[in-house]
């Protein structure tokens, strides 16, 4: 393990610093080249102390996908996605740009940094074409 | 070395299961204990080992040995959701066979409905909770949505699942929901997180529960017919619905062959088969994890009825979570079901039932409890002395 590998912010806070920047980072193990999310402290499943930040692709496919009923005057319905990213890893995001309930599985989404109730989040739109 | 048949239940109870005004969780739980030692014609004073979980009690086996006055000399409140009460009846044997205890009792309370709604014991999931989930019906509704997609099933095959719990709980007077449903009942219900309907949800009510665990030796001396532990294994392998490696297999299916295997028996051999059915993809997840038919095929399989009071495979037989009784963690009733159908099997009077709510002559019953959103899976095979 190197030096200093636990120092500082941890990955959750390092993750949120990054979406605040506007950027969506994710990471990878130096050993296996294995993407990983959510952020965690060592690889899981190996505790390989080896991982870096990088920048995905920002591609993915919708995996499982719901629609939250809720009355208009409480905000409306909205989707709640399982996403996979093309590096592997999956992760709970929301996909917009499109009907909550037109949101299908196997659709081909792209990320961007964008806001749910003032906070940063990662938030999936349909590929075009 | 096995912990087969080192346990056995000698008696057990429920209490204020439905609703419950004017009563609070512990009271419910300490009513259950109560009335489960009477059910064993056991003394309160002889109870050393004591096992607890609720939504309401963050340290759950302390306060209730408080509030009924003993002193445990093993207790463990160890909480894995709905599973927790499986895993219990598992530690229960391990310190029963190990001798640090005689007399284990497991029990659950919960006043949720009476007290306002839906309980959750649960903190909001890092990275998930900016999204808006209701868990847990958003990680169950996920999970349907893939599963439906992979394997082409339908919501009307879902409903099948919850029309086959009602029809059992119209042959149980115990049970909370009861009368006519249909299938276009539950697919015509209003949506709550697609694609799950409202009828496609467990019950929300009251309900505490209780079970008292001897080593066998001591096991004969009581008015019931005991019900051997043949088996019991656990796994889990996430928390977040976003980090469960599969939506569509769930940890059964490395439970459930351990489960097998240390009751030497199978899926085949079950007479009644409990499944904790939380929403009604629950009971097609398990009947394929624990090998009742393969993966994909659970829609087919309980066509006709077959988990229906009458059919080949009696399901649920209580009315389920979704029909009978569901304050929240719904394991221990559960267990309770499996062990009350070998009782009433045996000749023990369990109450009335409607015909056909009895199983004839059972004698091995699968108890399967789920914990989290598809989380913690804990697989236990009960059975009658003759299985021993």
């Amino acid at each position: 393990m190197q030096d200093g590998y636990f120092d500082g912010p941890g990955p959750e806070a390092r993750f949120k610093a990054f979406l605040a920047e506007g950027r969506f980072m994710i990471q990878r193990s130096r050993a296996t080249g294995a993407h990983v999310f959510y952020p965690r402290v060592a690889a899981p499943g190996t505790g390989e102390t080896d991982l870096d930040w990088v920048a995905p692709s920002g591609l993915g496919t919708v995996y499982a996908t719901t629609v939250t009923r809720q009355r208009p005057e409480q905000g409306g319905d909205y989707n709640i996605a399982l996403i996979d990213l093309d590096e592997g890893p999956r992760l709970m995001a929301r996909v917009d740009g499109i009907a909550p309930e037109a949101v299908a599985i196997g659709l081909r989404v792209r990320a961007s940094v964008g806001e749910i109730k003032g906070e940063p989040a990662v938030i999936f739109h349909p590929v075009e074409g | 070395m096995t912990l087969r048949g080192k346990a056995a239940c000698v008696g057990l109870a429920t209490a204020g299961c439905g609703e419950a005004p004017g009563r609070n969780a512990m009271e419910l739980m300490a009513e259950a204990v109560v009335r489960a030692l009477a059910d064993a014609q056991i003394p309160l004073a002889k109870v050393d080992g004591l096992f607890a979980a609720t939504a309401f009690h963050s340290m759950a086996a302390m306060s209730l040995a408080e509030h009924l006055g003993i002193r445990p000399a093993f207790s463990d409140g160890s909480n894995i959701g709905g599973s927790s009460f499986m895993a219990h009846a598992l530690m229960a044997a391990m310190a029963l066979d190990a001798g640090l205890i005689n007399v284990a009792v497991i029990a659950y309370g919960s006043n949720q409905r009476t007290a306002g709604g839906f309980k959750s014991i649960s903190e909001p999931m890092p990275f998930e909770a900016i999204y808006g989930p209701r868990n847990p019906i958003t990680a169950y509704a996920l999970a349907t949505s893939r599963y439906m997609h992979e394997f082409g099933a339908t919501r009307e095959d879902l409903a099948e699942v919850a029309v086959a719990a009602r029809g059992w709980a119209n042959l149980n007077p115990e049970a909370f929901a009861r009368g006519p449903l249909t299938v276009a009942d539950v697919t015509g219900a209003r949506m709550i997180s697609d694609p799950l309907g409202k009828l496609d949800c467990c019950l929300v009510t009251d309900g505490a529960a209780a079970i008292v665990l001897t080593r066998p030796d001591r096991a004969k001396d009581g008015p019931r017919t005991p019900v051997y532990l043949l088996g019991a294994a656990m796994e889990h392998h996430h928390r977040m619905i976003s980090a469960m490696p599969s939506l569509t297999t769930t940890a059964a299916a490395a439970s459930g062959p351990r489960a097998f295997a240390m009751a030497g028996c199978g899926p085949r051999d079950m007479d009644t088969v409990q499944l904790y059915d939380a929403f009604t993809i629950n009971t097609l997840l398990f009947l394929e994890d624990l090998g009742f038919c393969a993966k994909g095929e659970a829609a087919a399989f309980i066509k006709g009825g077959r988990i229906a009071p009458g059919g080949a495979l009696p399901v649920n037989t209580n009315g389920g979570g979704l029909s009978c009784v569901h304050p929240g963690m719904y394991g221990l009733f559960v267990t309770i079901e499996a062990i009350r159908q070998i009782r009433a099997g045996a000749g023990d009077d369990e109450g009335p039932r409607e015909a056909g709510g009895w199983i004839p002559g059972a004698k091995l019953s699968l108890a399967h409890g789920n914990g989290g959103v598809l989380s913690s899976q804990v697989t236990s095979v009960w059975g009658h002395g003759d299985t021993l």
